[in-house]
């Protein structure tokens, strides 16, 4: 397994744990120990799920599993790839941060903190799509 | 990988590539305001990400890796329809809210989804087997 399949598969386990803890919380509201605000995480319980563990897995399987680009460079720009990573990273973990603190501050600091999380996962998601599109092939 | 997965897969990408747009378009929406009728485009983005990408992305790496019955894939008549029931109910249960279309067409969206999935389902059960076995047991 190569070592960015590595990074991918443990990032996407660390935020699948995350994921679960912020969904524990989402669900303790009720017991009554879990502050109100806790509530402005709803939309990053889902994406930490979705985002970090599901769609950060498969990046890391189609990485090492997909048929080679060439045999020069296997798995096409290794360049764009590390930018997938950091971007899909860099981004989502923005969003954790910015989108419920917009909720809960809407501030003008945390509007660039959400826009630049948003342009970041984009990015990721379109870099990805443009390197594997070639490997979809035959052999 | 096969032909039909390669058609699988490439349509998730499509739906990632769009998917990830409208998410990011909603998401700077939130940051800057621009305009009330982007919010139209959220349930395209969660039918074109949880069914189109993510689900579709599993059925054709499903399709390729699944143990096969010596050289063959079996039937892939199901799997075939399962393509394109797919893609038809994603973007017709996708669209028709976001258009303002009689509730009846995301029904049959989702209904079409359904048919996708058993389809697919049918094809890919005797599959599930050990490698070498018939695939007539459990
Ligand atoms: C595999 C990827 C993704 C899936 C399956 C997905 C699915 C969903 C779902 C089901 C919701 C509704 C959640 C709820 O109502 O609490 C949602 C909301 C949303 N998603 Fe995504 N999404 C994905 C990726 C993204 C990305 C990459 C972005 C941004 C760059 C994004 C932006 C948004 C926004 C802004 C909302 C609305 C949040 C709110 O309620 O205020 N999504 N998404």
């Amino acid at each position: 397994m190569p070592p960015l399949t590595r990074w991918f598969i443990k990032t996407a386990m660390v935020y699948l744990a995350a994921a679960l803890l912020v969904g524990l919380g989402l669900a303790a509201r009720g017991l009554g120990y879990v502050p109100a605000w806790w509530t402005a995480l709803s939309p990053v319980y889902f994406h930490l799920f979705m985002v970090g563990w599901v769609a950060q897995l498969i990046f890391g399987v189609v990485y090492w599993m997909f048929p080679k680009y060439s045999q020069a460079h296997p798995h096409g720009s290794e360049r764009a790839w590390l930018a997938v990573y950091w971007c899909l990273n860099a981004g989502l973990l923005l969003r954790a941060v910015a989108e419920p603190m917009l909720t809960l501050w809407p501030v003008v600091g945390w509007r660039w903190g959400v826009a630049v999380s948003a342009l970041l996962q984009w990015t990721a998601g379109l870099l990805f799509v443009v390197n594997t599109w070639s490997r979809v092939k035959e052999r | 990988m096969p032909r039909l997965s390669r058609w699988f897969i490439r349509a998730a990408l499509v739906n990632l590539a769009v998917g990830f747009t409208i998410g990011g378009l909603l998401l700077g929406h939130k940051a800057f305001p621009v305009h009330p009728l982007l919010w139209r485009l959220f349930p395209l983005h969660i039918e074109l990400l949880l069914f189109g990408w993510t689900l579709q992305l599993i059925m054709g790496v499903g399709f390729w890796i699944f143990p096969r019955f010596w050289r063959s894939r079996g039937n892939e008549r199901p799997a075939w329809l399962a393509f394109f029931l797919l893609n038809a109910g994603v973007w017709l249960a996708g669209l028709s809210p976001m258009l303002s279309l009689p509730p009846v067409l995301l029904t049959t969206g989702r209904l079409l989804e359904l048919a996708a999935v058993a389809a697919f389902a049918v094809h890919a059960w005797p599959r599930i087997k050990p490698p070498g076995a018939s695939g007539r047991g459990f």
